[in-house]
């Protein structure tokens, strides 16, 4: 394929940003229509992408900073979806920041785009390079969304978001570092299939990468970003948080993590299990206890990416491919429920639960909206969130029974919170006088919602399409990282995992000669 | 040699040196009228130096080696004359809105500019201290140009005091060198230093040697004068501070302790450490309480020194080639953020607190992206063109096996980051307060378009500048 059809997908939003820049009036107009065409390119990289290649597609490669790093893009099974899911989401982030966005507009929809094309970015890059700067620009967008059409905190939830995020990030620039001296090249393809990293190295570079993705996914505890930034996010923003960037730190995980230090992973298996078992079972509590509905949600988004966690580290062909769904799954699924919520933020302009109540007599297609994706939230089968944490809770029980035990006790949790909100919300008496008024939803929120529903369901009952696309990958993924297992544990490398500090430099100037 | 080859090395310098004698007259004849023409002239003098600067030869060397042009004098030239030909042109627009238009001080800063070109090409510890002396000078009479003004007089004698006690520990590291290893001359002292162990009293000179060097590039612990001397002298000529006279003062630190010293690099690596982190913590954490946005600035240039010396710390051509693409980076974001602070003025007065930044987003969007852009490219963060240079220096850190130093830079960085983002934050988030008046200066308007657009767009030419340092870093250590 000449068309560099990847690049096109990740750079055409900024293509809309710069002609909102010249026509702020249209801003919403000329930002509806680039993301609906970045969808639309989308989808067509999707209907071109071969399911039975395990390897990356539509690769682009051109020099950029000289010394073997350059400009690479590609995708394969793990981030062709994430890909997909980035641009289908963002026309609906548009469309709901339709009417409740009033101020600076045109410089809300170019930080939209802007972010879109650095999420992308990410998804699409084959450079660790490349994938760093991609990866921290997206923060810029996102602190001045929060910051400037944020809530009353926002200037705490967005420095908060900021720090918490970048701090992570900057350790894995160094191991990134690290690995390029070690290897001479940042490359990722090159190094999946042909660079080994010794174990004692492997070591620091995990807990590096780990670092940063720990803080984006959020795990416990460096969770506590997540419900600030969530609750002064506008609606939009949180959709975007909840849907996209949180699965930066999965995809991280399944990118780097797994394939490239398979060593460490096994040895640091048991501590990423405690962390998801602890985020599952206490964020659930936490979140029975919320008074805020974007809190709540946001909690339980912490809950949910327990279960990623759990079972990307499972290394079972089933817990990875759960995990993948599942973060799939939860990006359309927690998008939906925050753009519910903003339904009726935009009408009473408060989150707090208790000012809520009855709303099914005034608002019966809201209320069967609402119900679809809390179900779809609580995993009940026939929704999307079935198929994810099923999955997940199978590879959990192939590799250690009390896993799967404790993952299920996430389960009855999740059902408790969110079926608790959604009778305070929706059932009871409407007696509260500022909701007899209230209207249910407009021609806008239907068009908004339905899409979101039809998919919802779709892949709960048919999720072969997205399976299929994983599939390949994900038996790559895993068959490479028992190989490489195998070879640490050949050499007894484990033996000498404490290297002096003269060897390891020593290994870093290799990596001028190759 | 002949004395004719010899002065054709110099050809750029002798320009400025001529240059600047004959404006200097041209002002003393035509008088106080006349400050805007000779501005211009200085302005089209560096041009021509730079030119000659670019034409001039390879690598030569002059008066028994006293003198070097090689890359890495040039690449550290160009910078030089880059910053001080821009900090000339704010400096015409300031003063003519200040009503103190001198014509003596494009000639200054001309001069102080061919103290610094000597300096980086300097390769003997005699022409080392001439180099410095003449532009240490001339910088002192700049800080306090604004004579009638408290601030501007009291970082003059601040800097002049201070500058003076550094200059002779930087003398008496000299003298000690000399004694111990018998040569002023860098490569002289480097056979001299060779193979054998290392005496106590050449380490001694290179401790005080470094000290001296270390109150120049405003390094902790010999940093105290930089935020008084930032905030009092008018706001061009801190600029001129902060650009030029730190690329000349860094590039210099960098030849004077590479080119002598390669075989004592554990006895100096462990002093640069220590100045390096101790620069990069003090700058982050003294910054967040900053009011003042030129005090701001100050901790911010301390900490970015800290960022540099790292480069140093790793004692590697690829260390060097970090700290030229830091400083390449550097003069043009420097340059951009004190053209906007210069914009900072209400009612014909010049404001300089960071609430009067307040909704600046509201009232003039372009310099507010503008303004904000160059912090967080001074933040370090991607896709700007500050990320690189850090990049490049924690890269080559990383390459020496300086793993800690490098994990506490990072997590300055991170503190670092708090500061750079509340300005973003009083310009974007807070309410408006009263608008600035418009910004007439073509020229500011122009420095900072400019360098909005090299923080922007660095990333796609990044290839370049990289490949341009890093031949110049090879000259300097092969």
């Amino acid at each position: 394929m000449s068309l560099p059809i990847l690049s096109l997908v990740t750079f055409v939003p900024l293509l809309g940003a710069l002609a909102i820049l010249l026509m702020p009036n249209a801003a919403r107009w000329i930002a509806l229509g680039t993301t609906v065409v970045v969808f639309i390119l989308s989808l067509v990289t999707w209907a071109g992408f071969d399911n039975s290649n395990p390897g990356f597609q539509m690769v682009e490669k051109l020099d950029w900073l000289g010394g073997g790093i350059s400009y690479h893009m590609g995708v394969d099974g793990i981030s062709i979806l994430f890909v997909v899911l980035t641009a289908g989401l963002m026309p609906f982030c548009i469309a709901a920041s339709w009417e409740s966005i009033e101020t600076r507009v045109a410089e809300y929809m170019v930080a939209f785009l802007v972010l879109e094309t650095m999420m992308i970015g990410v998804f699409c890059a084959l450079d660790l390079v490349l994938f760093y700067v991609l990866f921290e620009a997206g923060l810029i967008p996102m602190f001045l969304i929060i910051g400037i059409w944020g809530g009353k905190r926002r200037v705490y939830a967005s420095f908060k978001f900021f720090l918490y995020t970048f701090v992570g990030s900057v350790l894995m620039l160094l191991a990134i570092m690290s690995m390029y001296w070690y290897s001479g090249t940042t490359d990722i393809v090159t190094l999946l299939n042909g660079v080994h990293f010794p174990p004692h190295m492997q070591i620091w570079l995990w807990l590096a990468f780990f670092a940063s993705f720990a803080v984006k996914m959020p795990m416990w505890p460096v969770h506590t970003w997540l419900p600030d930034a969530h609750v002064e996010a506008p609606t939009a923003g949180s959709v975007i948080l909840a849907g996209i960037l949180l699965k930066m730190g999965g995809y991280g995980f399944l990118r780097f993590s797994l394939p490239m230090f398979p060593s460490a992973t096994e040895m640091f298996a048991p501590l990423v299990f405690t962390m998801s078992i602890v985020a599952i079972i206490y964020t659930s509590l936490v979140a029975l206890a919320q008074e805020d509905m974007k809190k709540l949600i946001a909690y339980s988004s912490v809950a949910h990416m327990g279960f990623v966690t759990l079972g990307i580290f499972t290394l079972t062909h089933q817990g990875v491919e759960g995990g993948i769904f599942q973060m799939i799954s939860h990006g359309v699924v927690s998008g939906a429920l925050f753009l519910c919520v903003g339904v009726v933020y935009d009408r009473l302009h408060t989150r707090e639960i208790a000012a809520y109540g009855g709303l099914a007599s005034r608002m019966p297609l809201y209320a069967a909206c609402f119900l679809v994706f809390t179900l779809a939230n609580v995993g009940l089968p026939g929704t999307s969130g079935f198929i994810g944490e099923f999955l997940t809770m199978m590879g959990a029980y192939l590799h250690n029974s009390w896993l799967a035990i404790f993952s299920a006790t996430g389960v009855i949790l999740s059902a408790a919170y969110a079926l608790f909100l959604y009778r305070r919300i929706i059932f009871g008496a409407l007696v509260k006088p500022s909701l007899q008024a209230i209207e249910d939803l407009t021609a806008r929120e239907i068009a908004l919602l339905a899409p979101l529903v039809v998919i919802t369901i779709a892949l709960g009952f048919y999720p072969k399409p997205v399976l299929d696309v994983t599939t390949p990958a994900v038996a790559k993924l895993i068959a490479d990282n028992k190989t490489a297992l195998a070879m640490d544990h050949a050499t007894g490398a484990f033996a000498r995992a404490r290297a002096t500090k003269t060897e390891v430099v020593a290994e870093l100037h290799k990596g001028a000669g190759r | 040699m002949s004395l004719q080859t010899d002065l054709l090395v110099l050809l750029p310098e002798l320009i400025l040196a001529i240059g600047a004698m004959a404006l200097l007259l041209f002002g003393a004849i035509t008088g106080e009228k006349s400050a805007p023409v000779v501005s211009w002239g200085a302005i089209a003098l560096l041009v021509v130096a730079g030119a000659a600067t670019v034409m001039g030869p390879e690598q030569a060397s002059a008066f028994h080696n006293a003198f070097i042009a090689d890359g890495f004098s040039r690449f550290a030239k160009l910078l030089i004359l880059s910053g001080a030909a821009l900090s000339i042109l704010l400096a015409d627009e300031f003063f003519v809105s200040v009503k103190l238009s001198r014509f003596e001080l494009p000639v200054i800063m001309l001069l102080a500019t061919l103290g610094m070109m000597l300096m980086v090409s300097a390769s003997n510890f005699l022409s080392l201290y001439m180099g410095l002396e003449l532009q240490s000078l001339a910088l002192y009479v700049l800080a306090a140009f604004n004579r009638d003004h408290l601030r501007s007089s009291e970082a003059g004698l601040k800097y002049f005091v201070l500058g003076a006690l550094s200059s002779g520990m930087l003398l008496y590291g000299i003298s000690l060198i000399y004694g111990f290893t018998g040569s002023t001359d860098f490569a002289a002292i480097a056979t001299a230093t060779h193979g054998a162990a290392p005496g106590l009293g050449v380490i001694f000179g290179i401790v005080f040697l470094i000290s001296g060097l270390a109150f120049k590039v405003s390094a902790v612990p010999f940093h105290m004068w930089t935020p008084d001397v930032y905030e009092g002298a008018p706001t061009p000529v801190t600029a001129y501070f902060a650009t030029a006279a730190k690329v000349a003062a860094l590039c210099l630190f960098l030849r004077a302790i590479l080119t002598p010293f390669p075989d004592l690099i554990h006895q100096w690596r462990q002093v640069i450490i220590a100045i390096s982190v101790l620069s990069m913590v003090l700058g982050a954490v003294a910054a967040i309480g900053q009011t003042n946005i030129k005090r701001l600035m100050a901790y911010s240039s301390i900490g970015h020194m800290g960022y540099a010396l790292l480069g140093l710390a790793a004692g590697t051509s690829l260390g060097a080639r970090g700290v030229l693409i830091y400083l390449a980076i550097y003069v043009f974001t420097n340059l951009g953020v004190f053209a906007c602070i210069q914009a900072m003025r209400r009612g014909g007065k010049a404001v300089e607190n960071i609430s009067d930044l307040a909704g600046l987003a509201r009232n003039d969007l372009k310099l507010a992206v503008v303004f904000s852009m160059l912090f967080l490219s001074l933040a370090g963060l991607p896709p700007l063109a500050g990320f690189f240079g850090k990049f490049y220096v924690f890269l080559a850190a990383i390459q020496a096996g300086l793993f800690i130093p490098a994990v506490l830079g990072v997590l300055a960085s991170t503190v670092g980051l708090v500061y750079y983002l509340r300005v973003v934050k009083v310009m974007f988030f807070d309410e408006p307060a009263h608008a600035f008046d418009l910004i007439t200066g073509i020229g500011s308007k122009a420095i900072m378009v400019l360098s909005g657009v090299v923080a922007l767009l660095f990333i796609f030419a990044a290839s370049p500048v990289i490949t341009a340092a890093d031949a110049a870093a090879r000259s300097l250590i092969p």
